[in-house]
């Protein structure tokens, strides 16, 4: 693996952080009634993304769950625009059309935000398989939270990954709770990682709350499908901070739970090394999170202004 | 006593075979259990074994004479010595001849069948092209799918057994020959996983033909059809097409029975997003197959097995289409409109030839080709000019295509109509088995002609 340099640090310091503030600003906005339906917040999960994002090829393609604002901002995407989707502006990914759960960057290999649990795992199979039938060396990442893991396409899409030896790498986000059921009330056998062995797909669990720990596991994966192995699960053991979505209280756990897992807060986590390392000062640090909240005040501004989609976007964009 | 060895039916849908080979010959002893000959079908060719035992009396046909009719006696089997007691024994005759009989029903039904598939094809029109030879629906399919992936390198297909075992109705027969195994892909019996990875590939750029075996086990897919090809478009604010054709056999093959006889027409028909086609000829399945295969979106195209050996000639220039959203008129007439697609075009045509016939009625036949979108022009136009129209389909009725064409037409034409629409469908209940029930289930030529007078008034 690649020695991480002084910029990655940042860079890590800055996409986590910038999340965080996103969501942040989104849930303020969401209780202001200015984001409606529904909206999964990321916060507490970043290091899974931003790990990830270390080792990744641009031309690398990505497909993800409803949970998927993080996964566009480590993509590098607008914040402005991300937000205006969320939003439903016509500045917005998809024109105001998808909202929340359904965003989308062709350009940038994003292939969504997927609604309904499960479906990314087969369309991102076919993304990968796609990369393969063309001759690419890219592989497509593949996101599915742990209540997808009990859903019979995914088992599905691993055979056909396995006997066609597709470039798909499987994260697994486990955050502990598919909506309110934890995940041991739902999945006979907690080692969700394991669930491609029958099938011949290696697998590993992963510390989620540790970007490093991400990076390792992921270089690692990563390089075993990118030579033509076939598929790859990584587990990444990671916590929600919020409710499965907004109107989500989070009564089915304790309080306790919770900070107990604020004790390893991922980006706290980013910058204590950074500090300890000297790669940055405190002011320097001070300096990324004013600059981040005041970027992701903007694109709350930008996305409160930007106009709702003409009425006659109802009808386009259904057929091509 | 003699028995008679019939032509077997090797498969629900097959009406007569080909007999490739004897496995015995005359004065032979044959057990019950020995092959006896090689019968091949449209499908396959299968070994037949003797279920009945005595000594080969006589061989009926020659090998390799074809085009035999399922139930048709191909051999004697009996006992040489015995052969005068058999004239003595009236009743055992009659038991023989009251099994005709009962044969001869079901041959008749059989044959209705094989009837269908031998109506005329469409008019020739000179600006046709059409080939002098005839050839199947099956070729056709193929032939066309064949061509899209020689222009398309990203064009392939993928299925059950639509490879190696040259597709379970043949209609990918020599494709894997030809283009090999990463563009012809067997897939294990998963459609809700092979579909989702088809649509990741559509997403991605690619443009594959994904084949279900029938349509119902596209239920088993039905999300990803529904909620990821269809929608994704919209959702991402046109950034991300799905040009992909989900096709198979769909509606009533012959006794399969309910899981497996299911008209899917309206379901798909009703999701924005899809487009939807239904073939009726060799013809048009090559039009609009090339069409489908070249369209950005996604294309439900819906064959149907008991067409799949209808021939008829075709326009074999390889860059002749179909345009989609476009229906034919199939016959011209001033009296009813009857608007129709897939198999019952050729029950409508049937009806329409005893309606002249019988009542003097001159039937203008509208065969839909696609459903969605729907060529509402060429209804609306044809019923203003009949006044009286039926429409003919197999699926269940409750919220059929007819039924939104009945709703259009009173929209936008109530002035014209002389009389109620009338629909004409499938009974409002899964499929039965038996072949009397099916029969009664599906909508029939007389059925149509019966709608046909209610909307004439003709008692």
């Amino acid at each position: 693996m690649k020695k991480l340099q002084k910029a990655d640090y940042i860079k890590m310091y800055s996409f986590m952080l910038k999340i965080r503030r996103f969501e942040e600003r989104a849930a303020q906005l969401y209780g202001m009634g200015k984001i409606g339906g529904f909206c999964h917040l990321y916060i507490g999960q970043e290091a899974v993304v931003v790990g990830i994002l270390m080792t990744i090829d641009k031309n690398d393609s990505v497909v993800t769950t409803y949970r998927d604002h993080g996964h566009m901002i480590a993509r590098g995407l607008d914040p402005k625009r991300i937000m205006a989707e969320l939003t439903g502006r016509e500045d917005g990914y998809s024109a105001g059309k998808g909202g929340s759960m359904h965003m989308f960057s062709k350009e940038n290999n994003f292939y969504g935000g997927h609604g309904i649990v499960g479906a990314q795992v087969p369309i991102g199979t076919g993304i990968a398989f796609t990369h393969k039938y063309n001759g690419e060396k890219n592989i497509c990442r593949t996101y599915i939270g742990d209540g997808a893991m009990n859903n019979g396409q995914v088992f599905e899409a691993f055979n056909l990954a396995s006997l066609w030896k597709l470039p798909v790498l499987y994260i697994i986000e486990n955050n502990k709770y598919g909506m309110g059921t934890s995940v041991d009330r739902a999945a006979a056998g907690l080692d969700l990682y394991k669930r491609g062995e029958a099938f011949g797909i290696p697998g590993e669990k992963v510390d989620g709350m540790n970007v490093f720990s991400v990076i390792e596991a992921a270089d690692k994966a990563g390089k075993y499908v990118r030579e033509g192995n076939g598929p790859y699960i990584i587990e990444v053991q990671t916590y929600r901070y919020r409710g499965h979505s907004m109107s989500d209280p989070a009564k089915y756990r304790t309080k306790e739970e919770l900070d107990n897992y604020k004790q390893t807060d991922p980006i706290e986590i980013v910058k204590a090394e950074i500090l300890k390392k000297k790669i940055a000062t405190n002011d320097e640090i001070e300096k990324i999170n004013k600059d981040t909240l005041e970027e992701i005040k903007n694109a709350a501004e930008f996305a409160t202004n930007s106009p709702f989609p003409k009425d006659s976007e109802l009808y386009t964009d259904v057929y091509l | 006593m003699s028995t008679e060895i019939l032509m077997p039916a090797l498969s629900p849908t097959m009406t007569e075979g080909n007999l490739s080979k004897w496995l015995i010959k005359k004065g032979d002893t044959v057990k019950a259990g020995d092959l006896i000959a090689e019968i091949e079908t449209d499908k396959a060719t299968m070994e037949v074994e003797a279920v009945d035992e005595g000594v080969v009396l006589d061989l009926l046909f020659k090998e390799g004479e074809a085009n035999i009719p399922v139930n048709k006696a191909i051999a004697i089997i009996g006992d040489p010595n015995e052969k005068v007691e058999v004239k003595k024994e009236a009743p055992i005759e009659k038991v023989i001849e009251e099994k005709k009989i009962e044969k001869n029903i079901e041959t008749k039904i059989e044959n209705k069948k094989a009837n269908i598939i031998d109506t005329p094809s469409p008019k020739i029109e000179e600006d046709r092209n059409l080939s002098s030879e005839e050839i199947t629906m099956r070729q056709a399919l193929r032939d066309t799918m064949a061509e899209e992936m020689r222009k398309d390198n990203k064009v392939f297909i993928l299925g059950e057994e639509v490879a190696e075992y040259q597709g379970a109705y043949k209609v990918t027969q020599g494709l894997l020959q030809e283009f090999g195994k990463e563009r012809v892909l067997d897939t294990p019996i998963s459609e809700h996983g092979f579909t989702g990875l088809a649509v990741g590939a559509a997403f991605k750029g690619l443009r594959p033909i994904l084949e279900f075996m029938t349509f119902n086990f596209s239920m088993q897919a039905i999300d990803q059809i529904i909620n990821s090809a269809a929608k994704t478009l919209y959702m991402s604010g046109g950034q991300i097409n799905c040009p992909i054709v989900f096709r198979g056999p769909n509606g009533a093959a012959a006794q399969v029975a309910a899981q497996h006889s299911q008209d899917f027409s309206s379901w798909y028909s009703q999701v924005p997003g899809l487009k939807v086609i239904a073939p009726s000829t060799p013809y048009n399945a090559k039009g609009l197959l090339r069409s489908a295969i070249s369209d950005p979106n996604p294309i439900i195209f819906l064959e149907n097995e008991i067409l799949y050996g209808l021939k008829g000639p075709v326009n074999n220039d390889v860059n002749f289409s179909i345009p989609i959203g476009k229906a034919n008129i199939e016959k011209e007439g001033k009296d009813l409109t009857i608007v129709t697609y897939s198999i019952m075009l050729q029950k409508s045509k049937e009806a329409a030839l005893r309606l002249k016939e019988e009542y003097n009625l001159d039937a203008e036949i509208i065969d839909l080709q696609t459903l969605r979108p729907l060529d509402t022009e060429t209804i609306l136009n044809s019923v203003k000019k009949t006044n009286r129209l039926i429409t003919v389909e197999e699926s269940w009725p409750f919220g059929s295509v007819g039924s939104e064409i009945a709703n259009i037409v009173q929209r936008d034409a109530f002035d014209y109509l002389d009389s109620p629409v009338i629909k004409v469908n499938s009974a409002d209940v899964p499929m039965p088995y038996a072949l009397s029930l099916e029969k009664l289930y599906l909508p029939q030529v007389d059925d149509i002609i019966n709608a046909a007078k209610k909307v004439s008034y003709i008692k």
